[in-house]
């Protein structure tokens, strides 16, 4: 920790790791502290330049955190290479705030966590309370001057799930954070519409359907710790102890839930499984489930 | 039919490439800004609209076929700029067009403008799903077969 913890609020206080968040305040106060940096990270690769929190730099998921070719994400040379460019030291307070409710901005946190950047926040509330708030923006972009950031492998063991992992993980909870209509497996393509990302519909056998947006208050920000245990724990039946594994399409709103259950309500073994549905639909004879039940495992 | 890309199109198409790599999505933006309000009649009916599944904001589309000449209108929200500038391409490059020139556009075109790369292929796939819902609709109101996809 470079920057102190934002102990301002009493909703963060609750969650188990409560410096994992930070108020609007607390960010409009510290913005220009050393050893702090703002990043923004959007669905919309666009929408940056329409203005953001002075001196935030952009990182952008698809183009910046992809490796562009392999579908993974950059090595420990290239992470190093995107935070020297964009100014961040290694021991840097990272604050990452975002679109939607901070889907690609906890995304973005999530990778950063895969190489061991150990400071990093979200913004509570995201781009658009920010916004909302009458705080200033700008279509300024700074210009860092470039870090030494050290090449550190990434380490995909504890916190991302592949394919083979999820297999294995089969007995022990799955949360599937798509839109109902996405779970229960119901096509709404119809013949001359683009096809969709994925050869089968439905859901992983005993996957929970947990969309991630229930996570989120009417205010836009997290909601407070007991609501969340409500959700997670008497809904989804998640307990201590339990090893977790969420999914989405892409991973990217799996991340979302990922950072609620590791951070705010404090499951130590939460792993995203960023292959998601545009892999499990179509991967060749592993079991698929349809309908609203989670249904059972195969024999 | 062929395939054949309209002027205005291979205007556009143009004006992207000449810049270098780092500057398109500036041009981009200037694209979402001039995405113009639809008309009234079709604002007042959101029905008469389809939205663009293809795109995470949400779009909508009207393809209105009068006279012979095409009429594109498109809504997205202003926090969606990337897809207002693909939304306002279209528009621009679409309306006043003949139906058969319209489902003549290359179904790639999306791909061919320089910005697979500074955007990435899974949003221009946003775009592509917008023209192919226009071309879908232009068949259905003029009952032209088109090319198939």
């Amino acid at each position: 920790m470079t920057v102190e913890f934002d102990t301002s609020s009493a909703k963060f206080a609750e969650y188990a790791e409560p410096g994992r968040l930070v108020t609007t305040a607390w960010l409009e106060e510290h913005l220009g502290s050393p050893g702090l940096v703002v990043v923004e990270s959007d669905e919309d690769v666009l929408l940056y330049e329409t203005g953001h929190i002075p001196g935030a730099v952009k990182v952008d998921w698809h183009t910046e955190l992809n490796d562009p070719v392999v579908r993974d994400y950059v090595d420990g040379a290239g992470f190093a290479a995107l935070l020297s460019r964009k100014g961040i030291s290694r021991d840097d307070t990272v604050v990452i705030y975002g679109d939607k409710n901070n889907w690609w901005a906890a995304y973005a946190l999530w990778v950063f966590s895969l190489f061991g950047h150990e400071d990093v926040r979200l913004l509570d509330g995201g781009r658009d309370r920010w916004i909302a708030e009458g705080r200033e923006i700008t279509t300024e972009v700074p210009s860092p001057a470039p870090t030494d950031y050290p090449v550190v492998e990434r380490d995909d063991s504890l916190l991302r799930a592949y394919k083979d992992d999820v297999l294995a993980h089969f007995g022990n909870p799955l949360i599937d954070v798509r839109s109902p209509e996405e779970y229960s497996g119901e096509r709404t393509s119809a013949p001359a519409y683009p096809e969709e990302g994925a050869l089968r519909a439905g859901h992983i056998p005993t996957a929970q359907s947990v969309p991630w947006a229930r996570a989120v208050a009417d205010d836009g920000g997290f909601r407070p710790r007991a609501e969340l245990e409500e959700i997670y724990r008497d809904g989804a039946g998640l307990r201590d102890g339990d090893a977790i594994v969420a999914y989405c399409r892409i991973g990217e709103r799996s991340s979302h839930t990922w950072f609620v259950l590791k951070h705010l309500l404090g499951f130590e073994n939460v792993r995203n499984y960023d292959g998601s549905w545009t892999e499990w639909g179509s991967a060749v004879r592993v079991p698929i489930v349809t309908g609203t039940a989670p249904g059972t495992l195969p024999a | 039919m062929t395939s054949a890309l309209p002027d205005a199109l291979a205007e556009i198409r143009d004006e992207f490439l000449e810049l270098p790599e780092s500057e398109r999505l500036q041009l981009l933006l200037e694209f979402s800004g001039e995405l113009p309000a639809v008309p009234e009649e079709i604002a007042a009916h959101p029905e008469m609209s389809e939205r663009v599944a293809e795109c995470q904001s949400p779009v909508y589309i009207h393809v209105a076929v009068n006279d012979g000449v095409v009429a594109l209108h498109a809504t997205a929200p202003a926090e969606a700029p990337t897809t207002r500038g693909f939304a306002s391409i279209l528009v621009q490059g679409v309306t006043g067009l003949s139906p058969e020139e319209v489902l003549a556009i290359p179904d790639d075109f999306p791909q061919t403008i320089g910005l697979t790369r500074a955007v990435s292929p899974l949003r221009i796939a946003g775009m592509t799903g917008m023209l192919l819902r226009t071309k879908r609709q232009v068949r259905e109101r003029t009952g032209l077969s088109g090319s198939p996809r």
